[in-house]
């Protein structure tokens, strides 16, 4: 029987899905941004779960689902932009990837 | 049973740290498997089984694998000149710091969270299943419709298309 409190729960969760906002934040590899955007959706799931045995719901769990289904489209198709972009740029440095800025 | 929260969660948190902060991308990927489950412990002691299993497949499992095998053919490996450059402290101080103060923003509205009751009961894969397939059937037909759009999406974006030119433009 879990005696932690709820607050203590969601404290764990916004610690993760900080961290996972300073990862977006800080680096500047492709393949680390959206490691980092996991890392953010999966301690929103993990709120979810919190409060699906906090209410004694099962609609968190329903809601858990949902964000796995949009997840794993979100990695398939952000890891075939980022072989895209690796096949024309030959970096997967964000910051080399500007042909869309002004030259002047 | 609160030791082992705490155990999964402080395991959860550094294996995240080491994460995000690493600069070889498998041992980062390898450490986020680490992160993945021991959130998978921390949804068991959360008395959600069914999404610790779902957790452990289909994280740690399929998208893990799925971003490992990108990582191997593109075989990126250490980027010296480029890490260097970005992972001076000018660079991540100040998003740091924002997120930071996010993060206090967010518990200080917790404070005022309204007490329940707190639910001691598992809730199980069958009543899961039931509220998926009645209350949220319209939200799976979307998903699928998503997960549809995503096949395509990837495969389009995936494949090696030939490059056509004007005949124009074509050299001789």
């Amino acid at each position: 029987m879990l005696t932690v409190p709820v607050e203590t729960q969601i404290l764990f969760a916004g610690i993760l899905f900080f961290l996972g906002l300073t990862g977006l934040l800080v680096r500047r590899n492709l393949v680390f941004m959206l490691m980092s955007i996991e890392i953010m959706f999966n301690s929103a799931g993990l709120v979810f779960i919190i409060a699906a045995k906090h209410w004694n719901q099962p609609d968190g769990q329903v809601m858990f689902i949902f964000i796995l289904a949009v997840t794993a489209v979100e990695v398939a198709i952000g890891l075939a932009l980022i072989l895209q972009v690796y096949h024309h740029f030959k970096t997967l440095d964000v910051d080399a990837i500007n042909k869309l800025k002004d030259d002047n | 049973m609160d030791v082992f929260f705490y155990i999964a969660a402080a395991i959860a948190i550094i294996s995240t740290i080491m994460a995000i902060s690493g600069r070889n991308a498998i041992h980062s990927l390898l450490f986020l498997i680490l992160s993945l489950l021991a959130i998978s412990v921390v949804f068991y002691l959360l008395d959600a089984p069914f999404i610790a299993a779902l957790e452990v497949i289909i994280y740690a499992g399929a998208i893990m694998v799925l971003f490992i095998f990108v990582t191997m053919m593109l075989n990126i490996g250490l980027e010296k000149k480029q890490e260097r450059r970005w992972l001076n402290p000018r660079m991540w101080i100040i998003p740091s710091i924002l997120a930071i103060i996010l993060f206090v923003d967010l518990m200080l509205a917790l404070k005022n969270m309204p007490a329940a009751t707190v639910g001691n009961q598992v809730i199980l894969p069958k009543q899961v299943g039931i509220s998926l397939f009645t209350t949220y059937l319209l939200a799976v037909e979307i998903a699928a419709i998503l997960l549809m759009a995503g096949v395509i999406g990837a495969y389009h974006l995936g494949s090696q298309k030939k490059k056509v030119l004007h005949r124009f433009l074509v050299k001789k």
